[in-house]
């Protein structure tokens, strides 16, 4: 398989910051684009993403009483994929989404030494103030993270 | 100041008078000057917040080094009744059982002075440590549940360390109730692979000298004889696999927070009541945590004695390294107080807060009996850590509880930027510090600077009569993720 390492544009994210957390703004043109917007900038905040290939899908599923608890339960999943199974993620589509269920396919490739850096440590997405809105222009959401 | 009234108590009080839905007052233990640098921080509308919950007991306390956490805030205490109290995974934190121990040894700084580097190097190739580091001593399942029912004790009769470094552990190194069936795959399988190692973040492993003693009499029952005197300590705790652990059942109770028959102020303050079985199975689980964090602290004090005989060429017997103390500073513990003149059990929560017991408490073991519990403070990198005994006051005022560090005032990018075009390592080696750190971004994000003046913090719980000082102890090595 060819490589495609080398094509990954950053998603549209904003990372501001508490004394001792990271927190992620990230905007979409709509509810999926803002989703899958979200899992790129984690792993893009995490290493360097041009690096990692698209090897290996992974179906991701997430639920939550509210648009907010989904985030945050989908980049928990996200997440877990390094955290638990040591592996990076790439691309991200969402095959449907509404205000209570996610459905997803991640590509990805297992992190390898030497091929790939673990830039900043995420050790946690919380729930604390995570935030979805819609404007005029698209959507935008905000999750805080431990790191 | 966030928008919430606070008044001042006395020189080291504060208090937030109940106003809406809050239960009961606030405290935070400050003195002036911290009130003013708080500035717009929210961590006072943080300690309100915790105020709501039902079955808060007394106060919702914040000791001096609080900052803003998620849902609770660090340096937060809050106990709950056993009957109409929650417990809540958010008010412990998610690195459970995060904490300190510190050991003491026959060692004087003049003797080993022409070898610390030698030495800082042999305890960074020997102690994993660093983002994904992963340690030398894997588990199988059923392995790993053997530890997270045992804790300090399964690594002792694995030949890590000795019995007689039980009493001188929080609850002896094992939680009870801890029932590794109230705990995830997931969290068995991240928890496989780290069991003796660092991590990274704020901990560390330091070789220390004692700088100054403020209470000989104690210091000596401590096992602190004299300045000069090598000793080491240990901070870190469970983990990827605590970290699991508190993710699993936040959104366990995150999903179930609308059938609670109260509003939560924040959604990362999901709770459980501790009578119903989502308490109950949170807190074996949580005691599973702690336990992996104090074998995985008993192991690293093992590997850091054989590599100071083995650096140095000295006996055990020599080298004399022994355990002065292990306390926990993110735990949720069942413990009993004199409330209104009745014994009564209930759930502490001590969020970046240490337990002191002062003297004649019945856990404190036989040693400990007329000094107090050991508390142990550390301070930021390189900097050194306080000693510090329990009190009677503590247990009258704070359900027996302290300060538990220096806390952060810099976000890390912030420090990132204030640590440019400097040597963070050179500037430590000139104060008489040698750090190696694992990750190459640590030594920036960790630097002086960018926590909250240890001493500040210390001389408040001090004079405030939470616990007193011991001893101040000076770093000379460390060794970071």
């Amino acid at each position: 398989m060819k490589n495609d390492a080398d094509q990954a544009p950053s998603p549209p994210y904003r990372i501001f910051e508490h004394t001792a957390d990271l927190g992620v703004e990230i905007c979409g043109t709509d509810e999926r684009n803002l989703f899958r917007n979200a899992a790129l900038a984690l792993s893009d905040i995490m290493t360097d993403r041009s690096r990692v290939r698209g090897r290996e899908e992974r179906e991701i599923v997430a639920e939550g009483g509210d648009r907010e608890e989904v985030l945050v339960n989908f980049l928990r999943e996200i997440l877990y994929l390094y955290n638990g199974e040591g592996w990076l993620l790439k691309e991200c589509e969402i095959s449907a989404v509404d205000g209570f269920h996610l459905r997803a396919t991640a590509t990805g490739e297992p992190f390898a030494h030497g091929r790939h850096t673990m830039d900043v440590e995420i050790k946690a997405v919380t729930y604390h103030r995570a935030e979805i809105r819609r404007s005029g222009q698209g959507w935008t959401g905000r999750i805080i993270c431990d790191v | 100041m966030s928008d919430i009234r606070i008044e001042r108590l006395d020189a080291f009080r504060w208090i937030i008078p109940p106003t809406g839905g809050m239960r009961v007052p606030g405290i935070i233990y400050a003195d002036e000057r911290m009130m003013q640098a708080m500035g717009t921080d929210e961590s006072p509308r943080q300690v309100a917040n915790v105020a709501h919950l039902p079955g808060i007991i007394g106060h919702s306390l914040a000791m001096p080094d609080i900052h803003w956490g998620y849902g609770f805030p660090i340096g937060g205490v809050a106990a709950f009744d056993m009957d109409e109290g929650i417990i809540s995974p958010g008010g412990v934190g998610y690195d459970i059982n995060c904490g300190v121990r510190l050991m003491a040894t026959n060692l004087q700084i003049g003797e080993i002075k022409g070898r610390l580097r030698e030495l800082v190097i042999a305890l960074f190739r020997k102690i994993p440590a660093g983002v994904g580091s992963e340690s030398t001593c894997k588990l199988s399942v059923a392995e790993e549940k053997r530890v997270l029912r045992q804790g300090a004790v399964w690594a002792i009769d694995r030949g890590y360390g000795s019995d007689g470094d039980l009493p001188a552990i929080e609850d002896g190194g094992a939680m009870p109730g801890a029932d590794p069936d109230c705990v995830s795959d997931r969290a068995l399988e991240r928890g496989r692979r780290q069991l003796g190692t660092l991590g990274s973040g704020n901990h560390f492993l330091e070789l220390e000298v004692v700088e100054e003693i403020f209470d000989r009499r104690v210091a000596s029952t401590f096992g602190l004889t004299a300045e000069g005197q090598v000793a080491v300590a240990i901070h870190t705790g469970s983990r990827g696999f605590g970290y699991q652990v508190c993710d699993d059942y936040l959104a366990r109770m995150v999903k179930r927070s609308g059938a609670l028959d109260f509003p939560l102020p924040d959604r990362q303050l999901a709770c459980a009541y501790l009578a119903s079985d989502e308490g109950k199975e949170y807190l074996a689980a949580m005691a599973c945590a702690a336990n992996y964090a104090w074998a995985n602290r008993q192991i690293l004090m093992h590997w850091t004695a054989q590599t100071l005989e083995k650096t140095l060429q000295r006996s055990p017997r020599d080298i004399g390294m022994r355990l002065v103390y292990d306390v926990c500073h993110n735990i949720a513990k069942v413990e009993e107080f004199e409330i209104e003149g009745r014994k009564t059990k209930v759930c502490v929560h001590r969020k970046g807060a240490t337990r002191a017991l002062p003297p004649r408490h019945p856990s404190l073991p036989d040693r400990y009996r007329e000094s107090g519990q050991p508390v142990l403070i550390p301070g930021d990198m390189g900097t050194g850590s306080y000693v510090l005994a329990g009190t009677d006051k503590a247990l009258e005022e704070t359900f027996g509880s302290t300060c538990h560090g220096a806390g952060r005032v810099m976000s890390r990018s912030r420090a990132l930027k204030a640590s440019r075009n400097r040597s963070i390592a050179g500037e430590m080696a000139d104060r008489g510090v040698i750090v190696l750190a694992a990750g190459k971004k640590t030594l920036s994000e960790e630097m002086p600077e960018a926590y909250k003046d240890i001493e500040g913090v210390v001389n408040v719980v001090h004079r405030a009569g939470l616990s007193t000082k011991v001893a101040r102890l000076r770093a000379v090595g460390c060794i970071k993720g």
